[in-house]
């Protein structure tokens, strides 16, 4: 049975409420009808007490959230889309993210926010808000692109401390399948090798490590071994993983679908010009979307994004600097 | 709390009375401190609010899991709530033992964890904090508890405030909402805040119980306030008091105020609580002349000593400071732990 990047994190999300009764998920249209994506289909059914539908409040919703969570509670939220959690911005970067460092008292709270670009979504259904939040400190970040660490990133993410934004991307919600639900993950803050190579690094997170998996297999008939870092998470960046990489390659390419002003890709660039310029045999390049809102038409949103295409010429350029 | 027997309502007041005092001292201490240079950072008065915020934090129980969400007029009712005057002493002059350890400042401060969340600044955001905090109380099986949280004129022109009162109402939750309608939001009159009649007209809008009252007649706070904690705690729902007076300083210390006209002060709502219920006291002769001399001694002395100690305290030291914002340690980036 194929267990989708979704069903994992419905199934993260079940299990969470099974194992602790402190869990409670809180999101609009998340109770009977199961969320705009199902990705918590059946389980007002199992838990009718703590999957409980919000008012089109973003702000209360994530702020109610940071209450209970003072309280003991771990509460998930569920936004609607990643774009919405501008209108709960305030409480997730000055209260949630501010909470712990300031009173002493933990503020364990996941938001999950389906990210990303998708056809036909437009300007304000498709961002990728991980740089936007990995800027504040007291956050952290996770970017999974995996079924496996859908699964097991939600589920660490719900019992970490802290308050964990949760971005899972859309376009993999329903084709990325695996056979079953890991056993084991690899410990959150860790990055993971997706694919081994020795001509370049290509760093990329969610949706990105797909794309650039597959610029890594067209130029591998070309005869590259191109070398792709799976981030996992954007906050804490696993600098280690991405040095040690670029020690073996001596050339970088960051890869992300947000906007190309700072960011991830620049965090990444600066860190290994900075703690690695030895190691570098060509600069380091980036990649990101378009300095434009997200299009809505598919002829033009394929171009905004990053693509296998635009990774595999941008890792073909890298390899001739 | 409330007691029972004909002196229970003699004893309120006079303990309530008692709270306004102390806060009114401590603040023009502060006050002092800070036209002194003694203070970093702003320090904003509750003058004129005493008797509408103390009435409310006054009535509720700490000892029975309410909470109290105090803002930046609310020194009586944090302190009629349970805070210890040390706490504020501490915060306001950056004594590493208070509970803020200098991270944060003034009248940012609170022990959530003790039903005194910590305010951010940002208006209205407090609101739906408290709301959770009453969902997880709920989710415990004590619907008996009650929220108070204060919010000011201009605060209630916020989205925060509104999300969070429709929400409040919506999950019918056990919240006071006490708005001090002090008739400015730093400069701004409230002509320019709202355009209903008066705040308490919204109360309808979110099918809430609303009550408008004289915020500087301390019997009225105090009777109203009881009420809506009663009705808030049986079940009822929300309650949305607006209490009418008038703010007796600047926005903040720094602030003259110029734009204030006196006559407002001989106006309805214009007068200072204190010395109405100074004046009940006398009349009712509920307390003397000696009394009350003695009792402002008595509340001077506590305020000096407060002080003496935080200021004889160390301050933060920034070698010692851990410099990570996580609680789960080993996920902070940054500079690596000092200790
Ligand atoms: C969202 C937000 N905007 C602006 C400010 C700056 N500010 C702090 S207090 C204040 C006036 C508040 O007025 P009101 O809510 O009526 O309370 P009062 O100061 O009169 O007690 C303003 C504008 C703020 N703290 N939060």
């Amino acid at each position: 049975m194929a267990i989708t990047y979704l069903d994992a994190i419905r199934e993260a999300q079940a299990r969470a409420l099974e194992e602790d009764e402190n869990v409670y998920i809180y999101g609009q249209d998340v109770a009977n009808f199961g969320g705009a994506f199902k990705a918590t289909k059946g389980l007002s059914d199992r838990f009718p007490d703590r999957v409980i539908d919000a008012p089109i409040s973003e702000d209360a919703i994530i702020g109610s959230a940071i209450g209970a969570a003072i309280e003991g509670m771990r509460p998930i939220v569920e936004m609607q889309f990643a774009d919405f959690s501008s209108i709960g911005f305030n409480q997730i970067i000055n209260q949630a993210a501010t909470h712990f460092w300031r009173t002493g008292v933990p503020c364990p709270i996941t938001i999950r926010l389906p990210s990303g670009g998708t056809e036909g979504s437009g300007p304000f259904h498709s961002q990728s808000m991980e740089s936007i939040y990995a800027h504040y400190p007291g956050l952290i970040v996770m970017t999974p692109a995996t079924v496996e660490d859908a699964y097991g990133m939600l589920l660490e993410a719900i019992r970490i401390d802290d308050p964990v934004i949760f971005c899972e991307h859309k376009l993999l919600y329903y084709h990325l399948k695996a056979e079953e639900l890991p056993k084991v993950i690899l410990p959150v803050g860790k990055a993971r090798i997706a694919r081994a190579g020795r001509h370049a690094t290509v760093v990329a997170c969610s949706a990105m490590v797909h794309e650039a998996l597959r610029a890594a297999r067209e130029l591998a008939e070309d005869g590259w071994e191109i070398e792709v870092v799976d981030l996992r998470s954007a906050k804490p960046i696993d600098t280690d993983t991405i040095l040690a990489s670029v020690a073996r390659t001596g050339r970088l390419l960051a890869v992300a679908e947000s906007f190309p002003w700072g960011g991830l890709t620049s965090e990444i660039v600066s860190r290994v010009a900075s703690e690695g310029f030895h190691l570098l045999d060509a600069p380091p390049q980036r990649l990101n979307s378009k300095d434009t809102p997200i299009p809505y038409h598919p002829n033009l949103w394929r171009v905004h994004r990053p693509t296998w295409q635009s990774i595999a010429s941008a890792t073909r350029n890298l390899i001739q600097l | 709390m409330r007691t029972d027997g004909p002196a229970a309502g003699r004893d309120r007041f006079v303990a309530a009375f008692q709270w306004m005092l102390l806060a009114r001292t401590f603040e023009d201490k502060i006050a002092a401190l800070y036209r002194a240079g003694k203070i970093v950072g702003g320090v904003y008065l509750g003058r004129g609010q005493e008797a509408f915020s103390a009435a409310l934090g006054m009535q509720l129980s700490q000892e029975n899991g309410d909470v109290f969400a105090g803002l930046i007029r609310d020194q009586a009712g944090r302190m009629a709530f349970g805070e210890p005057i040390l706490d504020s002493a501490r915060t306001y002059l950056g004594s590493v033992e208070g509970p803020m350890r200098g991270r944060d400042g003034n009248i940012h401060r609170g022990r959530p964890l003790r039903g005194m969340p910590a305010m951010i600044s940002h208006l209205g955001a407090m609101v739906s904090v408290v709301n959770g905090m009453l969902v997880a109380k709920r989710f415990r099986g004590r619907t008996d508890v009650v929220g108070g949280a204060a919010i000011g004129d201009g605060g209630t022109s916020t989205g925060a405030f509104h999300e969070g009162l429709n929400q409040a109402a919506v999950e019918k939750l056990p919240l006071v909402i006490a708005v001090a309608d002090n008739q400015f939001a730093y400069s701004t009159p409230t002509s320019h805040q709202y355009a209903c009649e008066d705040l308490s007209d919204r109360a309808a809008g979110y099918g809430i119980r609303g009550y408008r009252i004289d915020g500087t007649d301390l019997e009225t706070c105090l009777e109203t306030f009881a009420e809506a904690i009663e009705r808030a705690r049986r079940g009822e729902g929300p309650q949305m008091v607006v209490g009418k007076l008038l703010r007796l300083a600047g926005h903040g210390e720094h602030d003259d105020a110029r734009y204030i006209p006196d006559e407002l002060k001989a106006k309805p709502h214009g007068g200072d609580c204190l010395l109405l219920a100074r004046e009940q006291l006398l009349t009712k002769s509920w307390m003397s002349e000696d009394q009350l001399a003695a009792l402002t001694a008595e509340t001077q002395d506590k305020v000096e000593e407060a002080v003496a100690r935080a200021q004889s305290e160390p301050d933060p030291n920034p070698f010692r400071e851990s410099w990570h914002a996580l609680a789960t340690k080993h996920l902070a980036e940054g500079t690596p732990a000092a200790d």
